[in-house]
């Protein structure tokens, strides 16, 4: 196909181009200066101002303190914890619900569908959730990043619409056969559509892995919480870094930038591994959720 | 008595019903008991909001005070600068933060190379998650006192104090941050609407001799406006609703006067301060205006649209 592109057009296209890349600088440029930082040499890092486009020199040092901090490394491994167990529960609780919600024969799940959409519109508030989950005895335990947050209204919604793409015709026939409705959903309506239910433990495991603020208010103590809060602690409370570093003063002040930086890349780097992977799933995810409601 | 059992195998019957799909509904037993327990039975305690809640006294012992805490709430000082703060902030939003995703999308339609395309929308989208905590600690170090932006403001003459301590800055900062992480994510909904475009359409356009920019007014936008509408909506019911996770990260309390929104100010009556009812009663007050607001937009998007939430 040969167009004639008047001279006003490729100006136009040129314009677009140079925007995108400005664009593409921009929302580059707080990551790498955030990587840079975070290997440069502290004595060098502190000493500087402005853009930094390069490591200024080259040094492990803020991670290897980090990683000499023992809530460091509960925080990860805490955060291991909470999306195994929790996307496990997450998964088997979510995909129960869609699959009843599933079936439009019968004549409950109209009224189920309703009971769970509402709690999407209307919700009791912060306070008197807090308040139930202490009633409950839950306060200060793993349980209380799991159980509470069994199910994400949105994403049942997600997985519902896929299950109800599975011909009825399928299940029908292996009920005669005398399969239950376990074996139903876990051995041909969930195989059927994997891609979704891939996108479906993604947004859950990444939602746990980011998930911070239920954590900082059900839990008490510093050896339960997931590497979010021990970053919060680090990046937002002010935390000097001192018992990030557990070094003496002189070094403190010149390491507590860098030990920063370096907390900002053990928060993200795990995304930024998995994201080349998973991001036509979660594309994919966000546009079924949007449309098809 | 032959109407009876007629009656007992009539397959129209909710006992039949239930009958033949009990294996069904005792699946859900666990669902519906998690839905109770950790939704209905919360919103069951906002009666607190009418009550001078204790916890010694529990929900059931608390003395009744009908509509006292709302009364408090609406007289006090702080009652129209989180109003208005979680008005501002929301309006904001939808001018800077709902738009740019849908000139991002035109953009990268008009992109002639596939190859910048692709990687414009894999790198747009990543910032979408990376965690509040991580991009909060990243607007914190930038706009700290030897951060980037400082040293860029420092050189038109500005004092150089954390920027974060100025309230003036803190809107800015807390829509420029948003658009910096959800763009890209925003934009995709805007980019499968492009892409489902009827190519034909543009030809037919040429033919009668449409320019690039006259395509763009005539065809494209036509095209996506119902998406547009259908995201507008939504974003309007949900005007009320400024998310407390990123202003509570961002907010301290030289910034309050610009920053504290309504949900915000719950968090930290009722979680931080221990004043129970107070803030029970005003995240009710928020809940039920949310509530109102998204059932006037979903009827909206009814009426205009043909589509709805449900």
């Amino acid at each position: 196909m040969k167009k004639r592109q008047s001279l006003a057009e490729h100006l136009g296209q040129g314009f677009i181009n140079l925007f995108m890349i400005a664009f593409l600088v921009v929302t580059l440029y707080p990551l790498l200066h955030v990587l840079f930082a975070s290997i440069s040499e502290p004595s060098q890092l502190v000493a500087h101002r402005g853009l930094i486009l390069a490591p200024l020199g080259f040094s492990l040092q803020p991670f290897e303190y980090l990683f000499r901090n023992q809530y460091i490394l509960s925080g990860l491994s805490n955060s291991a914890l909470y999306i195994l167990g929790g996307v496990s529960v997450n998964i088997v609780m979510t995909a129960i619900a869609a699959y009843v919600l599933s079936k439009r024969y019968a004549k409950l799940t109209k009224f189920f569908t309703m009971f769970i959409i509402f709690t999407m519109l209307f919700s009791g508030g912060l306070v008197p959730l807090y308040l139930t989950i202490r009633g409950f005895g839950m306060y200060n335990s793993y349980t209380s990043l799991i159980i509470p947050f069994a199910i994400s209204t949105f994403n049942l919604i997600i997985l519902r619409t896929a299950f109800e793409g599975v011909p009825v015709s399928l299940d029908e026939s292996a009920r005669i056969d005398g399969a239950g409705h376990f074996t139903i959903l876990f051995k041909i309506t969930m195989p059927l559509v994997m891609p979704m239910i891939a996108v479906i433990i993604l947004y859950y495991a990444l939602d746990r892995w980011n998930g911070w603020f239920f954590a900082s208010i059900f839990l008490k103590d510093k050896e339960l919480f997931p590497i979010q809060v021990i970053l919060r602690e680090l990046l937002i409370d002010g935390d000097n870094g001192a018992t990030m570093a557990g070094n003496d003063n002189a070094d403190l002040m010149m390491l507590s930038q860098s030990i920063r930086y370096a907390g900002i890349v053990i928060g993200t780097l795990p995304v930024l591994f998995f994201y080349p992977f998973l991001q036509r799933y979660f594309v994919k995810g966000a546009l079924s959720g949007a449309i098809k409601e | 008595m032959p109407g009876k059992p007629k009656r007992l195998l009539n397959k129209n019957s909710l006992g039949w019903d239930l009958v033949q799909n009990k294996s069904l509904y005792l699946l859900m037993i666990p669902v519906l008991a998690y839905y109770l327990l950790f939704h209905y039975l919360p919103m069951y305690g906002a009666v607190m909001a009418f009550q001078d809640y204790s916890p010694m006294k529990g929900l059931f012992g608390s003395d009744f005070i009908g509509l006292q805490n709302f009364f408090d709430f609406f007289d006090s000082y702080y009652f129209w600068r989180i109003f208005g703060n979680t008005l501002i902030i929301s309006f904001l939003s939808l001018a800077f933060e709902f738009t740019t995703p849908i000139l991002l999308a035109l953009m990268i339609n008009e992109l002639r190379s596939q190859k910048l395309s692709s990687v414009v929308k894999t790198v747009s989208v990543f910032p979408h998650f990376i965690s509040l905590v991580i991009v909060c600690g990243m607007v914190k170090d930038f706009t700290s006192m030897n951060g980037i932006f400082n040293e860029i403001f420092k050189l038109f003459g500005y004092d150089g104090l954390s920027m974060l301590q100025k309230p003036e800055l803190f809107r800015p900062i807390y829509i420029i941050s948003g658009i910096w992480q959800n763009i890209g994510w925003d934009s995709i909904i805007y980019i499968a609407a492009l892409m489902a475009i009827d190519q034909t359409l543009y030809e037919a356009a040429e033919i009668d001799g449409a320019g690039r920019w006259q395509q763009l007014w005539k065809v494209t936008i036509p095209c996506i406006l119902p998406t547009i509408v259908v995201m507008f909506i939504l974003r309007v019911g949900n005007i009320m609703n400024v998310g407390f996770e990123k202003i509570i990260l961002l907010y301290n309390p030289i910034n309050y006067e610009t920053a504290d929104v309504i949900s915000s100010f719950v968090y930290r009556k009722g979680l931080i301060d221990f004043q129970w009812s107070y803030a029970a009663a005003v995240g009710l007050f928020n809940s039920v205006i949310n509530l109102g607001l998204l059932l006037v937009a979903n009827r909206l998007s009814k009426k205009v649209t043909q589509s709805s939430l449900w």
